[in-house]
C-alpha cells in the first residue's frame, strides 16, 4: 500500500486542526487509554446527559498522525449521538469512517481512540471504584 | 586469516533480498540491522544444502546422515568458539538466541544461587531481554533487582554503578552496545568490579558480537549471549557462552531427551556440557547455517567493519542534525557504533517510519523494547536507523533526504 494514500488531506486535517481536542467540562464519564508499543496515550472525556445522549464529547493525548486524526473524526462522529448508538458503533465502522487502507500495525493506532471512547461509556467519572 | 577486501558495495550482490523493489519503483534501503540483519547467499545455500544432502537428527542416529548432520552441528559449535575466543567448545550452548541465553542463566544460575537479601544489578540501558528475566527471577528467588541510571548523553553511569555494587550483588547483567544509544559499554571494567564483589557478570552481546572483535577468555565474562539472525544468520539460532566451571554446576533448564545421561523411572542424571543444556532436538539447520555466517564474517576483518559503520553513523548523524529539529540519542559517534536513534520535532515516531518506507527506507519505530531507556530520555518512542556491512553512504543519503522531506511534509500544511 502506497503511504499517500494514508496520510490523505482529511486524515492531515484532522490531525492538524482537531474536534474537540481538550478536557469536557461537566463530563460524566472518561477513560484513558495507551499503546505501550508506541507510547500513545488518548483519554476520552464524555458528559452523558438523562436521556442518554452524548451531550458532549472530548480528547485529548499524544501519539502519531493517525492516532489523533481517528480520535477527532471519533469525537466528530458520536457528539450528539445515543449511548446505544456509541456502543454499536463497531472496530470496522470506525475503520470505514478513517477512509485511508491501513496495515493491521496502523489499525492499532487508529483504533486506540475508539478503545478509549468504548470503555468510557462504562466508566462514570463519579463512581470511586472507576479512575 | 586472509581478509576480504571490505568494499559494501561488491558484498551488497551477495544478499538477494537487499536487491528488490518495496514499492514499485523504489529500491529498499535496509537500515533495520539492529533487529535483524539479512543472510548473504552463502547461508541460504547452507540452508538448502543441508535439507537437501545431510539432513537427520544429531547424537541419535548410527546411520550416515545422523553422523554428517551432527559432525557439521558440531564444526558450527566449533565455529562459534573460535569466533568469540571462548577456550572450550562445550562453552557454547546453541538456544534459539540472546532472550533464550538470558532466560537459561536467570532460571537456571539465578535459581540455584539467589535467595532473599541478594542484588542483581542491571542498566537503564537494558534491552527487555535482560530485565524481564531477572525481575522474574527475583520473584521466584526474593532477591532484588537495581538499576544502574545511564548519563545524560547516554553513557552508563559508572560512578554510580560501582556504588550500587557490593557485597550483595550476585549478578551483573550488561548491555555490550546499546541497540538504542549504540553506546559501547566498558566490558573489562564492569566485569573487573562486578568479579571484586564477587559477582557473576552475563553481557548481552547482541549487538556485539555482529560488528566488534569479541575475546571471551580475555573478557573474562562468565556469561555471554548472541543471536544469530543479527549476524547474517537465520532467526531461531543464538548461543549462550558460559565458563565450563559454572556451567559444570548449573542443573538444566528444560528438560527433555539429548539432555540426560540416563533416565529411570525413579528420575534422571543430566548429560555433561554442552548437551546438558540442549534438551530436544536442537536448531540444526540454523545453527549450521549460523556456522556459515561465520565463516563469512571471518573474511571480513571486523575492525574494518566497525570502521565502515562508524563513518555511516558519523555522517547520519552531523546531516540528520544539520537539518535542525532533529534530537540524536545517545552519546557522540567515537562512543558508538552502527545505531543512530533519533526524534523529530513534530512527528511522531510511527509517521516518520512511514514516510521513509514510501522511500523504501526501513527503519524502526518505538520504544525498540527498551522502556525503561525510553522513559529516562523522557520521549516516548524514537526512530532508529542501524548499519551492517551491506550499508553504502548512499544509504545515508537517502535517509537523510527521506527525513528532510518528512519534515517537510508535516510543516508545510502548518
Amino acid at each position: 500500500m502506497n503511504e499517500e494514500e494514508i496520510y490523505q488531506e482529511h486524515v492531515l486535517d484532522h490531525y492538524e486542526d482537531p474536534y474537540q481536542k481538550g478536557t469536557c467540562p461537566g463530563a460524566t464519564h472518561a477513560h484513558e487509554e495507551d499503546n505501550p508499543l508506541c507510547g500513545d496515550v488518548v483519554r476520552m472525556e464524555l458528559k452523558i446527559d438523562d436521556e442518554g445522549k452524548i451531550a458532549d464529547v472530548w480528547f485529548d493525548g499524544t501519539g502519531c498522525c493517525i492516532s489523533l486524526a481517528s480520535a477527532s473524526m471519533l469525537t466528530e462522529k458520536l457528539h450528539g449521538k445515543s449511548v446505544d448508538e456509541a456502543k454499536a458503533f463497531a472496530a470496522d465502522d470506525m475503520l470505514t469512517l478513517f477512509g485511508a487502507r491501513l496495515t493491521p500495525n496502523r489499525q492499532k493506532c487508529c483504533l486506540l481512540p475508539w478503545r478509549a471512547l468504548q470503555a468510557a461509556m462504562f466508566s462514570p467519572t463519579t463512581d470511586e471504584s472507576q479512575k | 586469516m586472509a581478509t576480504m577486501h571490505f568494499d559494501p558495495a561488491t558484498l551488497l550482490a551477495d544478499f538477494p533480498i537487499l536487491a528488490q523493489e518495496v514499492h514499485p519503483g523504489v529500491s529498499l534501503r535496509y537500515l533495520d540491522n539492529a533487529a535483524t540483519t539479512h543472510a548473504p547467499r552463502q547461508v541460504l545455500d547452507s540452508i538448502r544444502d543441508t535439507m537437501e544432502r545431510h539432513y537427520a537428527n544429531v547424537h541419535r542416529g548410527i546411520h550416515a546422515l545422523s553422523e554428517q548432520s551432527t559432525e557439521l552441528y558440531e564444526n558450527a559449535r566449533g565455529k562459534l568458539q573460535a569466533f568469540l575466543g571462548a577456550e572450550h567448545a562445550e562453552e557454547i550452548i546453541f538456544t534459539r538466541g540472546t532472550t533464550e541465553s538470558i532466560n537459561l542463566v536467570a532460571r537456571s544460575w539465578g535459581d540455584a544461587n539467589l535467595k532473599p537479601g541478594d542484588e542483581i544489578l542491571l542498566t537503564e540501558m537494558e534491552h527487555h531481554a535482560n530485565l524481564v528475566p531477572w525481575f522474574q527471577a527475583a520473584e521466584r528467588t526474593g532477591a532484588t533487582v537495581r538499576c544502574a541510571p545511564i548519563t545524560d548523553d547516554g553513557q552508563l553511569d559508572m560512578e554510580a554503578f560501582k556504588s550500587m555494587l557490593t557485597t550483595k550483588t550476585k549478578v551483573v547483567g550488561v548491555v555490550a552496545i546499546s541497540n538504542v544509544l549504540g553506546t559501547i559499554n566498558p566490558l573489562e571494567e564492569i566485569i573487573a568490579t562486578a568479579h571484586a564483589v564477587g559477582s557473576v557478570v552475563i553481557v548481552d552481546g547482541a549487538q556485539q558480537a555482529p560488528h566488534q572483535h569479541v575475546n571471551l577468555a580475555e573478557l573474562d565474562t562468565d556469561f555471554y549471549a548472541a543471536s544469530g539472525h543479527k549476524m547474517l544468520g537465520p532467526s531461531g539460532i543464538g548461543i549462550l557462552y558460559g565458563k565450563r566451571e559454572l556451567l559444570q554446576t548449573m542443573p538444566p533448564f528444560l528438560g527433555g531427551g539429548s539432555m540426560i545421561r540416563r533416565v529411570t523411572t525413579e528420575g534422571f542424571e543430566p548429560a555433561e556440557l554442552p548437551t546438558r543444556f540442549e534438551a530436544g532436538t536442537p536448531p540444526i539447520v540454523a545453527a549450521i547455517a549460523l556456522g556459515v555466517a561465520i565463516d563469512y564474517l571471518k573474511k571480513i576483518d571486523l575492525n574494518a567493519v566497525e570502521e565502515h559503520e562508524r563513518t555511516l553513523t558519523v555522517a547520519a548523524q552531523d546531516r540528520l542534525q544539520a537539518l535542525g529539529g532533529v534530537r540524536i540519542l545517545g552519546p557522540s559517534p567515537d562512543k558508538k557504533v552502527g545505531i543512530v536513534s533519533f526524534v523529530v520535532d513534530g512527528v511522531h515516531a510511527h509517521d516518520i517510519a512511514q514516510r521513509l518506507d514510501s522511500h523504501g527506507i526501513a527503519v524502526r519505530a518505538g520504544h525498540h523494547c527498551t522502556m525503561p531507556l525510553h522513559k529516562r530520555l523522557g520521549v516516548a518512542a524514537s526512530s532508529r536507523a542501524s548499519f551492517y556491512i551491506y550499508n553504502t553512504q548512499e544509504d545515508v543519503d537517502c535517509l537523510v533526504s527521506a527525513v528532510e522531506d518528512t519534515q517537510r511534509f508535516f510543516r508545510k500544511r502548518k
